[in-house]
């Protein structure tokens, strides 16, 4: 069934391989512009105060100072959904939060000058949770947004957008049921994406009207696409830089942009913004809060009957896209859970927390992280093997969802429980999996446990995507999609779509610089979608532009445009290989052949991910330790073996399997601080605690593109959290709903302390 | 096209960062080969005391493959060789570094052929990186280790490679990457 093709499926180096090894890959601290000035932030020690007054003469006559900002100087651009943040405001919302902007000839100069800003507070009550924020008389963080809460309604670009899932009858459901659960949890632990390489941009302006940003995202095009309405329309180029890891959360944050190209107008010079791993773990944009009160009904049989509760989202102090974030999440439950009856219910509230944005698991993993232990108290009740529970409630063809959009989709992708039952034999799930809050074995003090978890999302089909494809006389292509390279492959794995399509060896086919302005529309690496939406975009691309060389060679050749074959940058007639010419006779040598693509929006298609946990507990110290995870899933069609793997293998960092283990950002409630803001104190995996790791990887064709291949990248980490806690529960014999699972909540469950 | 040329030190702005230069005179120098090629830095001009050594590299001397990311000595992606040890050079300040020899991940490729390092080329063929940021800092460590112990265990290396951060979670094959290069005899 599976087809053997030239490229894809095979391993092959990275087209960037060399220039990473070597150094030579150019990363945004690593790009020098002429007359290039440093800019740097003053940011707020308080959690929420007024700026009374602000005093930067001395800063300003600093030498090498060339511009200090504040909230009364800055352009009047505003960002964010709605659009609620400016450059600066007169208003600091969390500890971070920016007061002031200065450019100098060096970084520390700047640094210097940050110093000479005098700052008058008023300092105001703050408040970090979610339920707390919405009580009345708590401090109110916006005018606009009373009671803290950000109204639901859809941004001025959509009609709509999912701010809840209601359908069918839940009193109804509920009578249906045999079992209900209801419950609350929460995955608050903000814990931190932590890419290697801090966020940076440089932004110049060529013109009044034009101006050129240098940005370590994922998604360069993103910056244009958001940060041209932001900033009242002007022509914006945006260019990529090699990105040292964002996992989300380098898409377009426009805090860093907005400094930057604030600092550059004013001083008419290229601006360098680059933060430090202080101010990235401090003052950067975190995973959203989740916490949900959420009752379930269920039948013997593991049908649900009825959903009804509501997600508590805590957005901290200013939202990138938080309610993008609730839809997809929504969306993604219902993929998750096939289901007549729901009414779940959202809020979107505001806290003096640090900002939340984009972060790998978009809603999705901060939704099920906190509904699917509230879901396994309904299984453990019908005695109900989870697996089992979601082969058979993941979604099949013919099933819908509500979207983020709003709109009901019907799901035309495979059938993942083949998936699911190949993942839980690597895993040998059968064996282990000994009934809810039952250890798989006892060693002395030390119990083992097992979990799962599961995800999917219908994001793989996203938005728009264009590719051009040009020919050259020469017998090569390049490939025009504005992507950037996070660690994902994925610009390696367009060329090497591009080749097959072309039948050319992969070192003849080069992929254009991620810059706006040499490529077509793009909107960005994100939700798994490179696979599907870039990869027909590319496609078509390469069969126009070969379609277009066909009718060029068709009368040199004497014979029909559909009866030409091309191979390794010549053209024959079918069968007369042997007769074969270069291109450039076809073309002649003043020429490209240049084919386009596009992708439309499609979200009848949803990828899978199956997380599988075995953990020890030592119910003496309450330490956890990770021992294997088999990572379940079937993308279609393999691109590349090694670039998937990888991604896989990524489910423990980048806030993922990590968050229910050991990762969180510990807030001071005193005093808003970040208590451990900094890499030795915040708790990351070593070299030396290495789970075993293993992929289970299907490739049962799916009704994508011509290759039949789907992206998965995205939600890797999405199911890991609700599987580490649904095996320490297993493990201990008692049900942990926090996380981390810090040996203290261990202890506690067990009455130990 | 656009990085700072390695050439240019001591020749114009960028070079005398920070504020207690002004008024200075040059008081010593401080000998660093690098790679093989020996740079002469002045004291108070090209460094000051409180340059470290991976800002020496990077801004000073155009080696930027030589990468800085927590800046606290926490997370190894600043790891270079120092007379064939390996260093944390942000935790390593330029003035101590008078006389000695440092390599960085520049310095692994053959000058001439352009040729790949062994482990430069198993890293290639295990695609053992993701966004690549830890690369070079790893590689680093890993040359230091093998240069020691020519076969080490894949128990040896987690422990050498320890300190670094990989969020990409790129371990298993950078281990795969060190073991194969290993296996040619380093």
């Amino acid at each position: 069934m599976r087809t053997e093709y030239r490229h894809l499926g095979k391993a092959t180096p990275r087209k960037d391989a060399r220039a990473i090894v070597t150094g030579e890959a150019e990363f945004i601290d690593d790009v020098k512009l002429p007359r290039m000035l440093y800019g740097k932030v003053l940011r707020s020690p308080y959690p929420h105060a007024n700026i009374k007054n602000i005093d930067t003469s001395k800063a300003e006559k600093l030498p090498g100072v060339k511009a200090v900002l504040t909230y009364k100087t800055v352009p009047q651009w505003k960002w964010g959904e709605p659009r609620h943040e400016p450059v600066l405001d007169s208003k600091v919302r969390f500890v971070g939060d920016a007061v002031a902007l200065v450019a100098a000839e060096t970084g520390e100069m700047a640094e210097e000058a940050l110093e000479l800003i005098e700052v008058e507070y008023e300092q105001l009550p703050a408040v970090y949770d979610v339920e707390e924020a919405i009580k009345p008389g708590a401090p109110q963080l916006y005018t606009q947004f009373p009671g803290n809460v950000i109204p639901p309604d859809p941004p001025k670009s959509v009609p709509k957008l999912l701010q809840r899932v209601v359908m069918g009858d839940v009193e109804k459901g509920f009578e249906e049921a045999d079992f209900i659960a209801e419950g609350s949890c929460a995955y608050e632990n903000f814990a931190n994406p932590l890419p290697p390489e801090p966020p940076g941009v440089i932004a110049t302006w060529e013109g009044p009207e034009q101006l050129t940003i240098f940005t370590a995202s994922q998604s360069a095009a993103m910056n244009r696409n958001f940060a041209q309405p932001a900033m009242g329309l002007p022509d914006i180029r945006v260019i990529g830089t090699q990105c040292g890891g964002s996992y989300g959360s380098k898409n377009a944050n426009l805090r860093p942009v907005t400094f930057a190209a604030a600092l550059a107008k004013a001083t008419g010079r290229p601006v360098h913004i680059y933060y430090t791993k202080e101010e990235h773990f401090n003052a950067y944009s975190l995973r959203l809060g989740s916490r949900i009160h959420i009752k379930a009904g269920i039948k013997k049989d593991g049908t649900v009957t009825a959903v009804s509760g509501e997600w508590l989202v805590n957005a901290g102090s200013y939202t990138e896209s938080g309610k993008y974030q609730i839809a997809v999440g929504l969306g993604e439950t219902q993929i998750l859970l096939r289901c007549p009856n729901w009414n779940l219910q959202t809020k979107l509230v505001c806290t003096n927390r640090s900002p939340s944005g984009i972060i790998r698991g978009f809603g999705g993993q901060e939704l099920e992280s906190a509904w699917v232990p509230i879901l396994s108290i309904a299984m453990e009740k019908a005695a109900l093997d989870p697996v089992e529970f979601f082969k058979k409630n993941y979604v099949k063809a013919g099933d819908g969802y509500y979207w983020r959009d709003g709109n009901w989709w019907v799901y035309r992708g495979v059938d993942y429980s083949k998936a699911m039952q190949k993942g839980a034999e690597a895993f040998g799930w059968k064996d282990k999996w000994k009934g809810w809050l039952k250890p798989t074995a006892i060693n002395g003090t030390k119990r083992i446990g097992v979990g799962v978890g599961v995800h999917g999302n219908a994001d793989v089909g996203e938005d728009e995507s264009e590719a051009w494809v040009k020919l050259s006389p020469d017998g090569r292509a390049i490939v025009h999609a504005c992507v950037s390279e996070s660690g994902l492959g994925q610009r390696s794995s367009l060329c090497k779509m591009a080749a097959e399509v072309l039948n050319l060896p992969l070192d003849r086919v080069n992929i254009a610089p991620p810059d706006t302005h040499v490529n077509p529309y793009e909107f960005g690496l994100v939700g798994s979608r490179g696979t599907y939406t870039v990869g027909s975009a590319v496609i078509q691309a390469a069969e126009d532009a070969k379609r277009k060389l066909f009718e060029l060679a068709a009368p040199v050749l004497s014979a029909k445009p559909e009866d030409l074959e091309t191979k390794d940058g010549k053209i024959h007639v079918k069968g007369k290989e042997e007769e074969a010419i270069p291109w450039r006779r076809a073309m002649g040598v003043m020429r490209t052949c240049t084919g386009q693509g596009r992708f439309e929006t499609d979200f009848s298609l949803a990828n899978f991910m199956m997380t599988f946990t075995e953990v020890e507990v030592d119910v003496e110290t309450g330490k956890t330790e990770l021992l294997r995870v088999v990572a379940a899933t079937d993308c279609g069609q393999i691109i590349d073996p090694l670039v998937l793997e990888g991604q896989l293998h990524g489910s423990l960092g980048s806030a993922g399997i990590d968050t229910a283990l050991f990762e969180e950002t510990v807030l001071d409630k005193n005093t808003g601080h970040v208590l451990n803001g900094n890499m030795m104190d915040y708790k990351w995996r070593t070299f030396v605690d290495l789970p075993e790791f293993q992929n289970v990887i299907l490739e049962t064709p799916i009704p994508s593109h011509r290759f039949k291949a789907i992206g998965v990248g995205e939600i890797a980490t999405a199911p890991g959290p609700s599987a580490v806690l649904m095996a320490v529960s297993n493990a201990i014999g008692k049900r942990i709903m926090d996380y981390p699972v810090t040996p203290d909540r261990i202890l506690k469950a067990l009455g130990k302390i | 096209m656009r990085k700072r040329n390695r050439d240019e030190v001591g020749k114009g702005e960028g070079t005398s960062q920070g504020r207690a230069t002004t008024g200075k005179t040059a008081e010593k120098n401080i000998s660093l080969t690098v790679n093989g090629k020996l740079h002469e830095l002045m004291v108070a001009k090209d460094v000051n005391p409180w340059h470290t050594l991976a800002y020496t590299l990077r801004e000073t001397l155009g080696y930027t493959g030589t990468k800085i990311a927590c800046d606290h000595g926490s997370c190894g992606a600043c790891t270079v060789l120092m007379d064939g040890e390996a260093v944390l050079s942000c935790m390593t300040l330029t003035v101590e570094c008078d006389g000695k020899n440092i390599t960085t991940i520049e310095g692994l490729e053959n000058a001439k052929t352009r040729e790949l390092h062994p482990l430069q080329q198993a890293f290639v063929d295990n695609t053992a990186f993701q966004c690549g940021f830890c690369t070079p800092g790893i590689i680093m460590s890993a040359k230091a280790l093998l240069d020691k112990n020519p076969s080490p265990t894949e128990e040896e290396i987690k422990q050498e490679l320890a300190g670094h951060y990989c969020r990409c979670i790129s371990h298993y094959e950078v281990i795969k990457g060190v073991m194969t290069a290993a296996g040619k005899g380093r």
